[in-house]
Formats: structure tokens, sequence, C-alpha cells
């Protein structure tokens, strides 16, 4: 692998320090919400703000080291190249909006419809032959979960049409 | 003797049909979940763990642990046949597997690896028979310092043992601490660190964040790398078999060793992983034929199968007897138990017999079945592979979703979901391990209780720590696992620096 035939993209060192700082944010935040509850001593021992206070300070101080050995590390290295982020967009966006929507759709129908774009988007397949596998595998979720497993799973408008 | 009164006992729940259906539908299921890639043990299990709601816990435990079998039986069959280890640990069987492999003994390095794999997982399972009981009977005396001391040493192992930089080991670590300690105080009841949300009230589930993590994490890397598969046929008949055993023990040595690694990593929560590198290192550096490895050495397929599957089961060991797990999947089987409606700990082996019996002989009977099932149907289950990742993708994130909604029947976990799946594919590129974040999430509030009762007890003296021999020796044992790195480099610089003839 050398380095005239990597695509561009962004460097790994760049990607680490931002996951670096915010780790140290989230542990000033952690540090924050244990001074707001109170880090000393009560009437039941700790307070409960003690705990977290100290992880937080060790979250701090760990990204802190974390981000000093970045130093060490290979600048030029490629965290991905931008084809292969646009790759993992293109699964997580369809997710995203699939996640947001089940508590509106119910899960069956907006899972049908993720398989089925899915495949269609991504796997170059014909429309007939995706909804066909797409149906056949909600179904099949269906029975698994609310006939043999007793479990419940959201469902929607289309649910209450078909009485299920 | 009672033990093994108890464990036929257990064999005697095992063998009801319905519990035998179970086991059998948890290792296919564990064997899918192990080959197809984006799907591991730990987030397989937490995705059906809702499955099981409606069964009784002994049944659940069952399936749930078949599930786990399974899926350390099918990674070694990716592994193999793609040379994509469908596992972490199987990595190591890559090495001499797929080369076997390509040379057209893919039979023969399947049947090795099978059967190692059940070597291992039994003798872990003897270890745990005869010593789980004892280990729990003894921690049964363990007060607050003394449970903190065995925290403290499991979490110190991760950070000195693993493979990943400590500093990382240490942060993921303690984020998962912190999201542990969100939304009630389980000793004041008071709530914190909900900064006004209360969708926070309580706080993260560990089986959401193991979905996320695992699940989505892994298909958003899955799906960077763009996979091909280019497999191998699996030609595997009795022939075979039978030939492949007829070698095997003349590895005896190879194997026991291998059981041994396994079962000390799996036990301290090192895990299945190094434990697979490292009995792989070993039988390279021993073996008379170890110039030979890499290039399809059988000896390179017994040596990481068996260590991983006896530090896979033996991680079930502290779970049972001290309520902590030695690796993620143990630690979503501990989330189980939790939900069952059972205090995992060692009253588990007092308060409830049928069930840990049950479990020891569900894993004796499992592994057997599991070795039939993967032998009999290796080209099906190689099939699904070949199925495009366009089509399983989709399914596997609408399995992820359905699991992270039915463990507490909300929307809004499903959305946590996908963030810890953002989380967790971030982590993984910038080398931050997952493990040591969800154990502390699961045990982070057990330890925080553990260690506040203690300075209460002391009126706020850390020295409780040092206080007596047991809880002296524990802290210790995680002190030097902490530092292990150094020791060992200090100890090596110390012997370079001795003239020869003295050692």
């Amino acid at each position: 692998m050398s380095d005239v035939s990597q695509g561009r993209g962004p460097g790994q060192r760049a990607v680490e320090t931002g996951v670096g700082v915010f780790a140290a944010l989230f542990g000033a935040l952690v540090v924050v919400g244990g001074l707001q509850v109170g880090i000393g001593w009560g009437a039941e021992g700790p307070r409960p703000g003690f705990f977290p206070f100290y992880i937080g300070l060790l979250i701090i101080a760990s990204s802190v080291l974390n981000l000093l050995q970045l130093r060490l590390t290979d600048g030029r290295r490629r965290f991905a190249e931008w084809s292969q982020l646009r790759q993992v967009l293109r699964v997580l966006v369809p997710t995203a909006i699939y996640v947001v929507a089940i508590p509106y759709v119910g899960i069956y129908l907006v899972s049908a419809i993720l398989i089925a774009a899915f495949m269609v988007w991504l796997g170059r397949y014909r429309w007939p032959f995706a909804v066909a596998i797409s149906i056949g595998a909600t179904v099949a979720i269906y029975l698994m979960f609310e006939k043999f497993f007793l479990v419940p799973l959201p469902k929607g408008p289309l649910e209450e049409l078909l009485y299920l | 003797m009672e033990e093994i009164s108890n464990l036929f006992h257990g064999f005697a729940v095992v063998l009801q049909p319905y519990n035998l259906l179970v086991m059998l539908v948890g290792i296919v299921l564990g064997v899918v979940i192990g080959v197809l890639p984006g799907l591991g043990g730990a987030n397989g299990v937490a995705i059906l763990l809702p499955l099981t709601f409606s069964m009784s816990p002994t049944s659940a435990i069952i399936m749930l642990s078949c599930i786990y079998w399974g899926a350390l039986f099918g990674g070694a069959i990716t592994s193999i046949l793609f040379n994509i280890p469908g596992e972490p640990w199987s990595v190591a069987t890559t090495f001499d597997g797929h080369p076997m492999a390509q040379q057209g003994r893919a039979g023969e390095a399947l049947t090795a690896a099978f059967t190692s794999s059940l070597v291992g997982a039994l003798f872990a399972v003897v270890v745990i028979t005869l010593v789980a009981p004892l280990v729990a009977l003894f921690a049964l005396q363990f007060g607050p310092a003394e449970k903190f001391a065995v925290f403290f040493l499991a979490f110190c192992s991760f950070i000195g043992m693993g493979r990943e930089p400590p500093f990382k080991t240490v942060a993921s670590m303690m984020i998962g601490f912190a999201l542990a300690a969100v939304g009630l105080d389980s000793v004041t009841g008071q709530l914190r660190l909900t900064f006004g949300f209360t969708e926070l009230l309580n706080g993260f589930d560990f089986l959401i964040a193991v979905i996320g993590l695992f699940g989505i994490g892994e298909i958003l890397l899955t799906m960077e790398e763009g996979l091909s598969f280019k497999g191998r046929a699996a030609g595997i008949n009795p022939r075979v078999v039978l030939q492949t055993w007829a070698e095997l023990p003349r590895y005896w040595i190879t194997s026991l060793r291998s059981c041994l690694i396994g079962c000390w990593m799996g036990i301290s929560p090192a895990g299945a992983t190094p434990a697979s590198f490292m009995s792989y290192g070993i039988a390279k550096r021993t073996s008379r034929r170890g110039d030979n490895f890499g290039n399809g050495e059988i000896e390179g397929v017994i040596a990481p199968e068996t260590a991983a599957h006896a530090a896979g089961t033996s991680a079930l060991l502290p779970m049972l007897s001290l309520g902590v797990p030695g690796s993620p999947t143990a630690a979503v089987l501990l989330g189980g138990l939790l939900i069952w409606g059972l205090q995992p700990g060692p009253l588990l082996f007092i308060e409830q017999k049928e069930f840990v019996w049950g479990l020891i002989a569900s894993m004796y009977l499992g592994n057997l079945v599991g070795l039939v099932v993967v032998l009999t149907c290796v080209p099906l289950f190689a099939a699904i592979l070949r199925i495009p990742f366009s089509i399983i993708a989709p399914i596997i994130l609408v399995f992820c979703a359905i699991g992270a909604y039915s463990v507490h029947n909300s929307t809004f976990d499903v959305f946590m979901m996908l963030a810890f799946g953002v989380i967790g594919y971030m982590m993984k590129k910038c080398g931050y391990p997952l493990a040591p974040m969800v154990l502390a999430i699961v045990l982070g509030d057990r330890a925080e209780e553990a260690f506040r009762q203690s300075l209460l007890g002391s009126q706020g003296s850390v020295a409780v720590f040092w206080s007596n021999g047991l809880v002296g020796s524990i802290m210790a044992l995680g002190l030097i696992a902490l530092f292990w790195p150094l020791i060992n480099e200090g100890w090596m610089r110390l012997r370079a620096r001795l003239p020869r003839r003295v050692l």
C-alpha cells in the first residue's frame, strides 16, 4: 500500500483528536454532574456525586494522555477515504430515518420499506424481487416475535387496519 | 459429592423435551449469528434476549448460553472457509485454517477446529463444575470491601492484559462507569447526571449499548470496508472426520496447554480473543513444526480454537459464582439474570440450584449437540455467507432495532441504540476497546455500591481495602495486573542484563 494509491480523506490523527476532545468534554460534563449532587460526605457515606466526580476526572486525565500520545502516531495515515465514508452514510442516513419513523408508522411497515429500499439502492436489485424479500422477512419476523415468542412490537396505523 | 447429584438433577432438567428443543434452536441461531458479519456473540445474545421473556429462567438461560456456544462454533466456519473471522477470537484460526482450506483440506481444518472447540469447552465446563461451587461458597463470606476488590481486579486485568493502548482502555472503561451512574443513585435514590432529561431517569441500559456498539457499529465498519466473499468449498464427509479424529490425539500437549491458557484468560476477564492469540503464539514457539505455522498446520488450528472455547466457556465461572462476568457475552447473560429477577452472585448456588445446575448441565450437552450440528450442517451455514450483504445488512438492522425496542418497550431506546452505533464505529476506528465499556456499564452500579458501603463501614478510610489478608491480596493482584506490562518489561530488561550462565 503506497501513499499514492490511497484516496483522499480525513486524517486519522485529526479524527482521533476530535474523539479525544469529545471524551474529555464528556468527562467534564460528568464532573459537573457529580458536583451538582454533592461529592462530600453525607449521612449515608459518600454522597451520590462522589463516584461520578472522580470517574469524570479519570476520563479527562486519560483523554489528555491519549491526546498527548497522538504525537507519536503516523500523521499521514488516513482515517478512511471519502468514498468509504459515503458508504457508511448510505447506511447511517436511512437507518436514522428508520429509527425516527418507528414510533409513528409502526415497526413492520417501516422495516419492510428499509429492507426493500436498501436492496434496491445498495444492492441494485429489481423492485419486485426486493419487495418480495422484504415482505417475506417482515412476515417471518412477525410470526417469530408476536406468535412464537410472544413479544409485542410497536404497531402503527397499517397494523390497526389489518386488526393485528 | 453433592455436586455430582446436583449435576445429575441438572441433566434431568435439561433433558426435558422443551428444553432440548430450546437448546437446538439456540445452537442453530448461534451458529447463524457466528457466521454472519456484523452479528457477534454479545450483540446476538442481546438482540435475542427479549425472545426469552416469556420462558422460565432455566429454559431462557439454556437458550441464551446455547446461542453463545453456537456463535463460538460459527466463528470458525467463516475464518477457515472465507478467511473472514466472524468473531474477533477466531482471527488466529484464519492463520492456518484458511491456508488448509486453500490446499483442499477444508474438511480436515473444520473437523479439527470444531473438535478442539469441544475439547476446550468441556475442559472449561469440568473446571466450572468443580471450582464454581467452591468459589461461590468462599465468596459468601465477602463483605463490601472484598466485593469491590474483585471488581477492581476484573477491571485492572482489562487495562494491564488488553492488547489496546492502556489509556484508551481506561477512557473507554471510565465512560462506561459514567454512563452507568446516570439516573437514580442506587444507594440514596437521588437523581444524578440527568441534566433534566426525563428519558435518562433509568439511566443507560447496557443491552442497548451492546446492540448499538457491537451490532450497528459493526455494520457500519463492514459497509466501509466493502465486503466481497470468496469462499472455499466445504467438503466434509464422515471419512475425513474420522481420519482427523484419529490424528488429533497426537497433539494432546498443545490441546492441554491451550485449555489451561483459555481457562486462565477466561476467568480473569482478558477474554477469548487474547487467549486464542497467546495459545497460537506459544504453540508456534514450542511445536517441532513451528516454522511451518501459517502455511496450513493443523496444530495452528487446534491451539487457538481450544483456547478460545475454553476461555469463552470459563468466562461464565466468575459470572455465576461472583457475579462478575468474564466477557461481554457473559455480561449480557448476567443482564438476562437481572431481567428474569435473579440476583447474580454466590447466593445463586444456594437459592437457585435448579437454575445453576441446569445451566451447567446444558453446557455439557449444548457443546456436544453443537458439534453434531456444525459437523453435519457446514455447507448450509456456509451458504448463508453467500447471501449478499445488501440483503443481510438491513435485516440485521431491523433485528437490532427490535432487540433494542423490546428490552423496555421503548422507542427512545432504539434511538439510543443508533447513537451508540455511531459511537461504537468511531471508537473502533480509533482503537478504543469496547468490551471494558460494556462491562463497566453492567457492573458500574454494583462496583460503586460496594465501594461506598466499604467506605461507610470504615468511616471514609481507604485503608479498608488493605484491612485484612483476603482483601489485601485481591487488591494486590489487581495492582499487579494493572501494571503487568511495566513489570513484564522490567523483568525482561533485568534478564537481558544478567549473564547467561546465571539463569
